[in-house]
């Protein structure tokens, strides 16, 4: 699998800029892949039986379990063809069983909604972080976040309008450590060529899809040379092939800092696994928090979408008065990604027309609203458009 | 009282003469509590054995550094600060061994005043030699890098009323410097825990929370991903904590910590982390209150040394021209006066400098306005001699 996308990914960079100078087999080969890649992204989404899809869902621990009912009585409500495959993840337990099932669940069906799931870094360290599993095994090598100030935030700084794309898969969250000598722990970062390549196609292509002008490479080479070196030169690389869009890097201590005081500056921003962390954090932090950002974890042929920030969100949980924003985009995000669009795009609208025209927040975002009465406002708003939709 | 008085100039003597209480120079817990933070009981004759003035090396660098250095030396003379200064020059040579080393007469100088206080030096890029900070800090294992973050008055910024500190381990963690390339196409960075370094660091936290009257210590961390390496920081944080009882101990995950850190800085109060994570998010929190020109820091290392410093860059296209805003350095000098136990003094040049930024009549291009820096230097100067 790991070979294969190597090749597929060497190949698809080799072929446009020096075609057929590595020789006949990597021509034919290549050719043969690169349609193969074609073809994969021209197919329609898979797991779509008698027009309606099947979707696993993985409601996860904290405020997931309610936020995800509240997608999917919104999703029912609005007679969107989606199916839930619940799929139940025990943190609690030391065994991967759980965690194996939701894979090969997503394996089925191509996509997924989830919650987030708590690591209890109080067990044996051999116990690994399941989200951090999850994306490894389906290799979901992008993360990708967009923040955006909404008018009906307030927030310190306005006209935010970031993409982040994360490297997903290695980095510092590759769980290698070991303890060579008695109270000396070693965690090892590995970067390689092929998953930097990778990254840097995939924040590129999107950046020209949505009509962006710069990307900025977010690292921090004067330390670790070899390392973020070649992440940022696999960003130089893969920029030469793009002239019209711009690129330049920034080391991530000065980039943090730049987001505090002049977030504005910054279009698109692509970075290793544990700067993307960092940054996306902030961002989100200052377009107005946790409970606005939704987020999606793309690999080659599937894709899983949650939040931006991940939160489990334990001290909210069970409370009614979690932000259902983030998950409901998150979800549009995911009907997006099956091609439902007026779905997505009348929920998305209901949502921001409740947050920003009607102002019902909630507490997270200096509003007095529940999550119930957000979500029931959302579902009037849909009902309101005139489209098909069940009883309130 | 008296008696720790009288054991730590015991201490200091042995020191001088070369030689020390158990053969080996093993940080006790006795001696952080001695060099570290404000003392009340402390006396400045129980630290330099001239009564009176206190000699401190100081370091001006490059670029805007001698300017500033010069501005600090000036402002420190008005305030009538018993201080004396030691010039040195820390650019790097060859020694004997072939290995680099800072000049042996910088060294000397160090380790006798044990206080030392830095401008901007220039990163080499091709002179063969590392840089001079990472020289530093090997040399007087400079362990804890120490930022406080004070929102200015008279500088606004978006966040008001940030009043937090940064403690950042600064010897190993991701900044190690051990990389490998694997096979053509992997490489390896490996990122070190140990234990000895996370004690050091969290005991320091605590003991610092303790002398500055700070409430709570949180410590910032990544265990749910990197289990056995930040798990094991954790530990020792968790160990320092039962130590400390006084003093409120949580632990955050370093997400949780920036998501909530733009949203509302006030919550946090003393931070405490391995290096990658104080170097991003001390640099965070400097942005919050204005950016590098304006925040103080101080490196504390073993055997007592503690080396404060500006940490922007020389700013060579402004060098010379009298423009430069000496606030970063004369802050960090003041967090010198601090450590040094001469409160009053600290207090004084600390009032006026933010007296002069907030009456907006002389400040420098960076804050905004038109002065010059001896413009901005003498203003202060004079406030402070008003003061008295």
């Amino acid at each position: 699998m790991a070979a294969h996308s190597a090749v597929l990914s060497a190949s698809k960079i080799i072929n446009p800029f020096w075609g057929g100078r590595l020789g006949n087999t990597v021509k034919v080969f290549g050719t043969t892949l690169t349609s193969h890649r074609n073809k994969t992204l021209l197919t329609p989404p898979p797991a779509k039986y008698g027009g309606r899809h099947t979707v696993t869902l993985i409601p996860g621990d904290g405020i997931g379990p309610e936020l995800l009912n509240h997608v999917r009585e919104v999703f029912r409500f609005s007679c969107v063809p989606v199916d839930f495959e619940v799929v139940h993840v025990n943190s609690a337990l030391e065994t991967e069983d759980d965690i194996n099932n939701a894979i090969t669940a997503i394996r089925r069906n191509g996509v997924a909604l989830k919650g987030n799931i708590e690591t209890k870094h109080t067990m044996a360290p051999s116990v690994k972080s399941r989200n951090n599993l999850l994306r490894t095994s389906l290799d979901l090598y992008a993360n990708v976040m967009h923040c955006q100030s909404l008018p009906g935030v307030q927030t310190r700084h306005k006209n935010i309008d970031i993409m982040i794309i994360r490297e997903n898969t290695e980095g510092e969250y590759s769980s290698l450590e070991h303890e060579s000598v008695s109270g000396v722990v070693e965690s090892l970062k590995i970067i390689t060529r092929n998953n930097s390549l990778r990254i840097a196609d995939y924040a590129f292509r999107l950046a020209r899809e949505k009509g962006r002008r710069r990307v900025t490479a977010v690292h921090k080479a004067n330390i670790m040379k070899l390392g973020d070196g070649l992440f940022l030169q696999c960003c130089r690389e893969v920029a030469s092939g793009y002239p019209d869009i711009t690129f330049d890097s920034m080391i991530v201590d000065n980039t943090t800092m730049q987001l505090v005081s002049k977030p504005q500056q910054f279009d698109v921003m692509v970075m290793p696994n544990l700067y993307g962390n960092v940054v996306s954090n902030v961002c989100a932090g200052l377009v107005g928090g946790p409970g606005l950002v939704p987020g999606a974890n793309y690999g080659r042929d599937y894709a899983v979408f949650e939040t931006a920030t991940r939160n489990t969100g334990k001290s909210i949980a069970d409370r009614n008065i979690a932000n259902p924003t983030a998950m409901l985009l998150a979800g549009c995000m995911m009907l997006d990604h099956l091609k439902l669009y007026d779905h997505a795009s009348s929920i998305r609208n209901a949502v921001l027309t409740t947050m920003n025209e009607n102002r019902l927040q909630t507490a997270d975002i200096g509003g007095q609203g529940t999550t119930s009465e957000v979500v029931q406002s959302v579902m009037r708003i849909i009902q309101s458009k005139g489209q098909l939709t069940a009883d309130l | 009282m008296a008696g720790k008085a009288w054991r730590s100039a015991i201490l200091n003597l042995l020191r001088k003469l070369g030689l020390s209480i158990n053969g080996k120079d093993k940080i006790k817990p006795q001696e952080v509590s001695r060099v570290v933070g404000a003392f009340r009981n402390e006396t400045p004759q129980s630290r330099a054995f001239t009564r009176g003035m206190q000699t401190v090396t100081l370091i001006p660098g490059d670029g805007i550094g001698p300017e500033i250095s010069a501005a600090v030396m000036k402002i420190f003379e008005a305030a009538k600060a018993p201080i004396q200064w030691e010039e040195r020059n820390v650019t790097a040579i060859k020694g004997p061994g072939g290995k680099w080393m800072i000049p042996p007469d910088a060294k000397e100088s160090m380790d006798k005043n044990k206080i030392g206080l830095k401008g901007p030096l220039k990163t080499p890029i091709a002179a063969g030699h590392p840089s001079m900070n990472l020289l530093l800090r090997k040399t007087f294992d400079l362990y804890a890098n120490v930022r406080p973050c004070v929102s200015i008055e008279g500088y606004k910024t978006p966040y008001t009323d940030v009043n937090l500190v940064t403690i950042r381990e600064n010897t190993e963690g991701e900044y190690s410097g051990i990389e490998h390339v694997i096979v053509d196409g992997v490489v390896q960075s490996i990122k070190l825990i140990t234990e000895q370094a996370s004690q050091r660091i969290a005991e320091y936290a605590f003991e610092y929370a303790r002398n500055n009257q700070r409430a709570s210590v949180t410590a910032v961390h990544k265990a749910n991903i990197m289990r056995m390496s930040d798990g094991l920081f954790l530990r020792k944080c968790r160990e320092a904590a039962e130590k400390h009882r006084d003093v409120k101990f949580t632990e955050m995950y370093l997400d949780t910590v920036c998501l909530n850190m733009v949203q509302d800085p006030t919550q946090f109060d003393v931070l405490v982390m391995p290096n990658l994570y104080g170097d991003i998010l001390s640099d965070l929190c400097a942005g919050l209150i204005g950016g590098l020109g304006v925040t103080p820091s101080g490196n504390i290392g073993a055997n007592g040394v503690a080396i404060f410093e500006s940490v922007h860059g020389t700013a060579p296209d402004i060098a010379g021209k009298d423009m430069a805003n000496p606030t970063a350095l004369l802050l960090s000098a003041v967090m010198m006066l601090r450590h040094m136990g001469l409160h009053g003094h600290a207090k004084k040049i600390e009032a006026a400098c933010f007296d002069t930024i907030r009456d907006e009549k002389v400040r420098t291009k960076d804050l905004g306005g038109n002065s010059k820096c001896s413009e901005f230097t003498d203003a202060i100067c004079q406030r402070v001699r008003d003061m008295d």
